[in-house]
């Protein structure tokens, strides 16, 4: 998928997170992304992640960075 | 399979005390309320009876059912009368029989005597009210005044009308006012001039919607199908579901040999109650249309004419290249998608299949791209992915939320006994851009039609929870009793924040805020509150949200957990509630648990022999574009076609045309099969057995009524598959594969053929403690424990208007038509719905220089497509409305890939448009007429290669 498409989507779940209370909204995004993205598109966004995170939402991003400790698709290969 | 009738008691059944009675010397009991006739019938007696049904209250004009009541003068109509206790009734005297007799006698001196050539015979009441009255001769003769040269009108493609045949028993007239609520028909004139009538049109140009209701009543041939005309009267009939909408009606198919003759609707439906629309009682042709494909085929590429090939020889080759094109890509490189049209069983198979066949959670389906937001949504707030009421329910509702839905378009059957209960006094609020027909039609007017902008649901909901919050009209005994009090004073101080305030959102919204109020009061205080809502809610890049505010909502007010209440889902096909149910979602098995959940894929993986991911596979927008970044190159698909439902239908193509293999199956060569490398022939609902599950979670039977036309049923067809990759799956019946859902998922645990058989149909959840289904969820609790408030801050879509695109597009669908149209267009529905048509408001027509039935440029940032125009007050300024149900239109050229931020569930609902006049097709429309043909071409076949034959 598109680096362009994956940042609208993740920035959308932050959107919807970022109004739910502050304790679990880093948790809520990276959650949802865990259990519905496909390992192939975290791996994607996390290559984003690496080329600059280039259009994410600050929230997203955090979530995103958060999600990546703790993924196995984060240390497999595209 | 013989010919089974329902006995017709007269009048309806009643609950209630019983009383017991004398009827002929023997004592019966029956519910006080019921009638005299009912309560015979009931005992075995069947009173002589003509303008008496029981779908209908008693009228008691024929004057044939009279009986005689011990202490009572005269002789009362059986229809009319009540059970009494102790009540002493004789049937059968013989001044009961010289009464009838005399009656009948003047209804048969204005009848034709052609029974043996009218096509009623066998089937006609008035024939059998001869019989048994006795009548031998007629004083009156056939000379008299009489209407026996009144042409026919057969205008309605499904239906005669013969007047010569009627007599004004008026049980068409109560037909349509009663059970359909279109107040199409009525008498006119006095006396012996009394003639039902359209109202000065003919059948095909009145009011009339064709559901059949005044058909099925007839006691005569004066309403008549035409099936039964020409082909003659049934002589066997079985009991199956309809395959159209969510609402998921029981028919009788009514049959000769292996021909069906007619469906009719079955009381014995806790659907549909005896009640259908034009789609499912009449517009079955489909299944026998000469466009059927009935061989397997296969091409190398979409740009080679298919050839026919054998059932093995398709099996091996699609198993011969999905195995070539993993081994070449990776496993994940394939998926598949499993079909709301097809039954519970069949969507269970192929999910199997590509979770242990194709070893990847790559499985999705239509309800992707429908109410994907409602499984999210209302599991985040009960704990299950459903709607919470059965049908049923709306008979005690008092006042109704009606939202992004039309459901006398959509869910006719449901619309139905909505309208009854809508004349019963329960009040309406309609939330729709548009002024659909719920807002002011026949005996219906809603009380508050809050015609929103699209796109701004959420605004409008939170405005709504605004007012009942901060205007103390919270139930707080329910809050308090059954929901999360801490998520709940979140978020009350939440809605109870000023931007939520109808006076704020009316910026957004653009409906006044004084009506909101009312609305919301009306709501908050008028008894039992239910929402019912459509696609209108889903379709949006809030879909999920407005879900959640709904249930929200619900909760505030205490609306949940019983009859009359609750949160209502109506859903678009036949089996969408089914396919979900059975796992089709690439994250979850059936009964909606999480891949990763180990017990749950312990059990799957124990059960099937076979190593499960714990991955999450790709949803369909994203295998699309996966297939284009050159990652996913096969698909199998089920039952679909995502090149004319899907939105953006041009990234569809483009994803299609760059995998190496595409399987369709399916009746007919649809548009996704143009792109497609093997063809499996489907099967109808005709010619296989297995379950629907309807929008109540209701499931019922489908039974083989006819073989499949071309061999196998579509679970065999799967099962061929399966085994040509080596994916061994054995099932001798679909019931057995039922066993295994039942098996696998809670909520169907006590799920089986022979209770289905011996009930006639089961809510889910079905299991140890509802062991004959679940009619109304979260009773005393909610699936998830405690009700869950979510925040649901508005979000406006990132589509927006401009002066490129001005307008705003929101789609939809007509009556007469269903889904992609393929069904359908292959009957005689087109005489209604020939084309798509753009809905504009006479401003924004005077604006462009339109007038009714020009062409027009529809345009998008993500295609064009023209279509003829139509000038229509229903819109509002500033936005147009279009169906999408013929491929030639191409309406999801223009839409979007945008869609809801917790699904994906494309946002059809609102694209930014503009609307111009033209002379020409779009570019898109010329290209998809000139290679339509050419992607169709069956090697050998003369008449092949047309443009699809239904457009």
């Amino acid at each position: 998928m598109s680096a362009e498409k994956l940042v609208r989507m993740a920035n959308q779940i932050a959107v919807f997170f970022a109004s739910q209370p502050e304790a679990g909204a880093e948790a809520g995004v990276a959650d949802h992304i865990r259990s519905f993205w496909n390992p192939v598109m975290r791996r994607q966004i996390y290559a984003h992640l690496d080329q600059g995170e280039k259009g994410l939402d600050p929230l997203a991003l955090r979530a995103l960075n958060l999600l990546r400790q703790s993924d196995p698709a984060a240390r497999s290969e595209m | 399979m013989a010919l089974n009738r329902e006995t017709d008691f007269g009048t309806p059944q009643k609950d209630g005390p019983l009383v017991s009675l004398t009827i002929d010397g023997v004592r019966v009991q029956a519910p006080r309320g019921t009638s005299v006739m009912a309560a015979a019938a009931k005992a075995g007696t069947q009173i002589p009876k003509l303008c008496a049904t029981d779908s209908l209250e008693a009228f008691g004009s024929c004057r044939l059912c009279l009986v005689e009541i011990e202490g009572r003068r005269g002789a009362p109509a059986s229809c009319t009368t009540l059970v009494e206790e102790g009540m002493v009734v004789a049937t059968q005297t013989q001044r009961l029989v010289d009464l009838r007799r005399g009656v009948m006698e003047l209804y048969i001196s204005d009848h034709p005597l052609d029974c043996l050539t009218c096509s009623a015979n066998g089937d006609c009441q008035l024939q059998d009210m001869a019989g048994a009255v006795g009548l031998r001769d007629v004083r009156y003769g056939q000379d008299g005044a009489q209407h026996h040269t009144i042409g026919k009108d057969e205008s309605n493609p499904y239906f005669t009308f013969d007047s010569s045949k009627c007599i004004v028993c008026s049980r068409c007239v109560r037909a349509c006012e009663d059970v359909q609520g279109s107040f199409a028909l009525t008498i006119d004139g006095r006396g012996l001039g009394s003639l039902v009538s359209t109202g000065g049109a003919d059948f095909l140009s009145s009011e009339c919607v064709s559901c059949g209701a005044c058909v099925q009543a007839c006691p005569t041939a004066a309403l008549n199908e035409k099936s039964v005309v020409d082909m003659g009267t049934p002589t066997r009939s079985l009991l199956t579901t309809c395959a159209y909408c969510g609402v998921g009606c029981t028919f009788r198919a009514e049959m000769q040999g292996d021909k069906v003759v007619r469906m009719v609707p079955s009381k014995e439906g806790k659907a549909n109650e005896g009640h259908s629309c034009v789609k499912g009682r009449f517009a079955w042709g489909y299944a026998t249309h000469k466009d059927r494909i009935v061989k397997p085929m296969i091409r190398a590429a979409i740009t080679d004419p298919w050839r026919e090939v054998t059932w093995e020889e398709a099996f091996s080759y699609a198993a011969n290249e999905f195995r070539r094109i993993q081994n070449t890509y990776g496993r994940d490189a394939v998926g598949g998608i499993t079909s709301s049209r097809c039954t519970n069983e069949e969507t269970f198979l192929v999910q199997k299949l590509i979770r242990v066949g194709f070893g990847n959670n790559n499985v999705d389906t239509c309800a992707r791209v429908c109410h994907s937001p409602t499984g999210y949504g209302l599991k985040t707030a009960f704990g299950t992915s459903a709607g919470t009421q059965d049908f049923s329910s709306v008979e005690e509702s008092d006042v109704i939320i009606l939202i992004g839905a039309n459901p006398t378009d959509a869910h006719p059957v449901f619309a139905s006994r909505m309208k009854k209960r809508l004349r019963d006094g329960a009040k309406l609020i309609v939330i729709d851009p548009r002024r659909i027909d719920l807002v002011r039609s026949a005996h219906v007017e809603a009380d508050h039609h809050l015609p929103l902008l699209p796109g701004t649901n959420v605004a409008i909901i939170n405005a709504l929870s605004h007012v009942i919050v901060t205007e103390g009209l919270i139930d707080e005994a329910f809050v308090r009793e059954r929901c999360d009090l801490q998520d709940f004073e979140v978020w009350a101080r939440f809605i109870a924040q000023p931007h939520n305030s109808p006076e704020e959102t009316e910026k957004l919204t653009g409906v006044l805020a004084g009506d909101v109020r009312a609305a919301a009061r009306l709501f908050a205080t008028g008894g039992n509150g239910a929402i019912y809502y459509g696609l209108g809610v889903t379709e949006h890049s809030q879909g999920s949200t407005t879900v959640m505010g709904m249930a929200n909502l619900a909760m505030a007010t205490g609306n949940l957990g019983r009859r009359g209440v609750g949160i209502n889902p109506l859903r678009g096909q036949n089996n969408v509630q089914g396919a979900c149910d059975m796992g089709s979602f690439p994250h979850e098995f059936s009964g909606y648990r999480h891949v990763s959940d180990d017990a749950t894929r312990d059990m799957f993986e124990n059960m099937w022999g076979a190593t499960l991911s714990a991955e999450p596979g790709l949803r369909i927008p994203n295998m699309l574009d996966e297939a284009l970044e050159g990652r996913f190159k096969g698909i199998y698909i089920q039952g679909e076609d995502i090149a004319q439902s899907d939105p953006d239908t041009k990234h569809v193509t483009r994803g299609l045309e760059n995998m190496e293999c595409v399987i369709v199956q399916d009746l007919f060569l649809n548009e996704t099969a143009k792109y497609a490398h093997v063809f499996f022939p489907g099967s109808s609902f005709l010619e296989k057995d297995g379950t629907f599950t309807n929008a109540e979670r209701r499931i019922s039977r489908v039974r083989k009524a006819i073989a499949p036309l071309a061999g196998l049923a579509d679970w065999e067809t799967t099962l061929g598959f399966a085994g040509a990759l080596g994916c061994d799956m054995h099932y001798d019946h679909p019931g057995e594969i039922m066993d295994e859902v039942a098996q696998l998922t809670p909520t169907f645990a006590g799920v089986s053929y022979d209770k289905l058989d011996a009930l006639g149909s089961l809510q889910w959840p079905c299991n140890a403690q509802a062991p004959e289904g679940t009619p109304i969820m979260h009773v005393d609790r909610f699936v998830r424990g405690k009700g869950k408030f979510m925040v649901t801050e508005f979000v406006p879509t990132d589509e927006r208007t401009g002066p490129r695109f001005p307008l705003i597009l929101t789609t939809g669908r007509i009556l007469s038509q269903y889904n992609v149209g393929i069904q359908t267009q292959r009957t005689q529905n087109n005489v209604w719905h020939p084309e798509d048509v753009l809905e504009i408001h006479p401003f924004d027509a005077e604006q462009r220089g339109l007038r009714e039935g020009d062409l027009v440029a529809l345009l998008s940032r993500a295609g064009e497509v023209s279509l003829h125009a139509h000038i229509s007050e229903r819109m509002q300024p500033g936005v147009v409305y279009t169906t999408f149900h013929h491929a030639s239109t191409g309406a999801n050229v223009v839409t979007t890939d945008y869609s809801d931020w917790a699904t994906n569930c494309p946002e059809y609902k609102v694209t930014a448009v503009q609307v111009q006049r033209t002379n020409r097709w779009s570019d898109w429309q010329e290209e998809e007429r000139r290679s339509s043909g050419l992607m169709r071409v069956i090697a050998g076949k003369a008449d092949s290669g047309k443009a699809d034959a239904a457009e």
